[in-house]
């Protein structure tokens, strides 16, 4: 099998939404995503992952803080990643299906891992 | 006021006895477990007698733990002393005995440290490994006897004739305990592992009378699971996924009981209660712990753990999955506790005939109230009142937790004439 990593693509504000939420919100958001990645995990495909906080910084050339956020064009920011086990890119794809951020109008970038072993 | 200091040295007991032995085995060595038992029990004593008459001082833990340095550095000189009159030692011996005062015992590291170091010390290879457990849980983790019995579904006999045999070899000398460096604390793993999981096990669903739930003792294993899952030489696949199984576990605590500390059913429970935050650390546990080829039996329970989480209710819990996983513990550990799990699931899988002759065919619980209670259960849901109702009566009887007892009343009443 081969390693995968999903990122999460969201909107700046639905990250600030979701880092503004009440407390009970949150749990039902997260409740949402461990479900998901239970789902994952239950058939054996879990490897990694993590949610990003907002906020942070993007770097360009030289070190140089190139702006105090890290806002990728047109205001999208990587909310998290997943990294997961599958036999194809068709299946991580498959995998990706029901993740919680399509709710929001975000997106999921499936990409294969590079194997340097091969 | 005078209430409080009791209180207060009881739940110090509790919390720090363990750590307390710990880091006084350290400086007085590990044949001496009893003495450094002893210290404890005295600078307990000592803290009862001068807080109710001083009052409790700002930091009672660190007030502890340097009466308890104190008393000990006390034992040691009065050795070096004796040893010094018999003709021994020159001025290094007082210099000796200045650096011992130098390592400080506040740091959190060194009694994180003493605690871990303590569990491997315990964890000899010559002994055999539920004895290896035992002598964990007794002496580190301050279950009482008949805990530890409950723990490893035996008597209170068989448990204290493995902690004596294993005392007799470490007094006689025929097993020295010591700490193990390097590679040999990989080789001691599995006993720490399994002592922690025991642990964990009794706060979860303890047989205390009057708690459930003692976090203090589940707490108390998530912390070193977690601490072993920080050293490289510990962070085993195995260590990563038995801190999933804890996590899973410990995440539904404020959903099993009400605040009258009636039980809960997992069916019943307000599963928006679990937390999603530990619920999300085990999902990241149980990705580590995909690293090998090898499913440990910790794996397969965490699986079982897992299917219950992610479970939006009950009636959408993947049974025949956890069916299949308790098949393969099975296997792997043929256990009867296991076996009558296996035939609860079978029951939700299948239905409750399954369930139920599955868990007749299990051997050697007849005296155990929840192979009763599980019994009670499967023929009231196929439908034979009377014969749950022996069931549930024998589980009543056997049972000693207060909870227990007004859960399965509730059961009984609960069944048609």
């Amino acid at each position: 099998m081969d390693k995968f990593m999903l990122l999460f693509h969201g909107n700046a504000q639905a990250q600030q939404d979701f880092a503004n939420q009440s407390p009970e919100a949150l749990q039902a958001e997260l409740q949402k995503w461990n479900n998901w990645i239970g789902g994952i995990a239950a058939q054996g495909r879990l490897v990694g992952g993590e949610a990003l906080a907002p906020g942070g910084k993007t770097l360009t050339a030289a070190g140089q803080v190139h702006t105090d956020g890290p806002y990728t064009e047109g205001k999208e920011v990587v909310s998290g990643y997943l990294t997961l086990k599958a036999v194809s890119l068709d299946e991580a794809v498959q995998l990706a299906q029901g993740c919680p951020v399509f709710e929001t109008n975000g997106s999921v970038e499936v990409r294969p891992v590079t194997n340097f072993e091969q | 006021m005078s209430a409080a200091p009791d209180q207060l040295v009881a739940h110090m007991f509790r919390h720090e006895a363990g750590r307390l032995k710990a880091v006084l085995t350290r400086w007085l060595g590990l044949g001496r477990l009893e003495e450094a038992e002893d210290l404890v029990q005295d600078t307990l004593l000592e803290a009862l007698a001068a807080w109710k008459l001083h009052g409790i001082p700002d930091n009672p833990a660190a007030w502890l733990y340097k009466v308890a340095q104190r008393k000990t550095l006390d034992v040691l000189r009065r050795e070096q002393r004796h040893r010094r009159m018999a003709g021994a030692l020159s001025q290094e011996a007082d210099e000796e005995a200045q650096t011992l005062q130098a390592p400080s015992l506040f740091l959190d590291e060194e009694m994180a440290d003493s605690q871990l170091r303590m569990l491997f010390a315990c964890c000899h290879p010559a002994l055999p490994l539920e004895t290896q457990a035992a002598l964990c849980l007794k002496t580190l983790c301050g279950l009482s006897i008949a805990e530890i019995a409950g723990a490893f579904l035996t008597s209170v006999d068989t448990i204290n004739k493995r902690l004596y045999r294993a005392r007799e070899r470490i007094r006689d000398g025929s097993i020295q305990l010591e700490v193990p460096t390097g590679p040999q604390l990989t080789a001691r793993l599995a006993g720490v592992l399994r002592s922690l999981y025991l642990l964990f096990n009794e706060g979860y669903h303890s047989t205390h009378p009057d708690q459930l739930i003692r976090r203090e003792l589940c707490e108390e294993a998530l912390r070193l699971a977690r601490l072993l899952t920080e050293s490289p030489r510990t962070n085993q696949p195995e260590t990563f996924a038995l801190l999933a199984l804890l996590c899973f576990q410990a995440s539904r605590f404020d959903a099993r009981t009400t605040e009258l500390g009636t039980i809960v059913l997992l069916e019943d429970q307000d599963r928006s209660r679990w937390s999603q935050g530990l619920i999300a650390q085990a999902l990241r546990y149980l990705g580590q712990a995909a690293a090998g080829d090898y499913a440990s039996t910790f794996h397969l329970e965490a699986a079982i753990a897992l299917e219950h989480c992610r479970a939006r209710s009950f009636a959408t819990t993947d049974w025949p999955a956890i069916a299949r996983y308790y098949s393969l513990l099975l296997a792997r550990q043929p256990s009867a506790m296991v076996a009558l799990n296996r035939a609860v699931a079978l029951a939700y899988a299948e239905g409750p005939l399954t369930g139920l002759q599955a868990a007749l065919a299990v051997q050697g619980l007849a005296q155990h109230h929840l192979y009763h209670a599980v019994l009670g259960e499967l023929y009231r849901q196929a439908g034979q009142a009377n014969k749950a109702r022996q069931h549930l009566a024998q589980a009543l009887q056997l049972t000693t937790s207060r909870a227990e007892q007004e859960l399965l009343q509730r059961k009984l009443g609960s069944l048609p004439d």
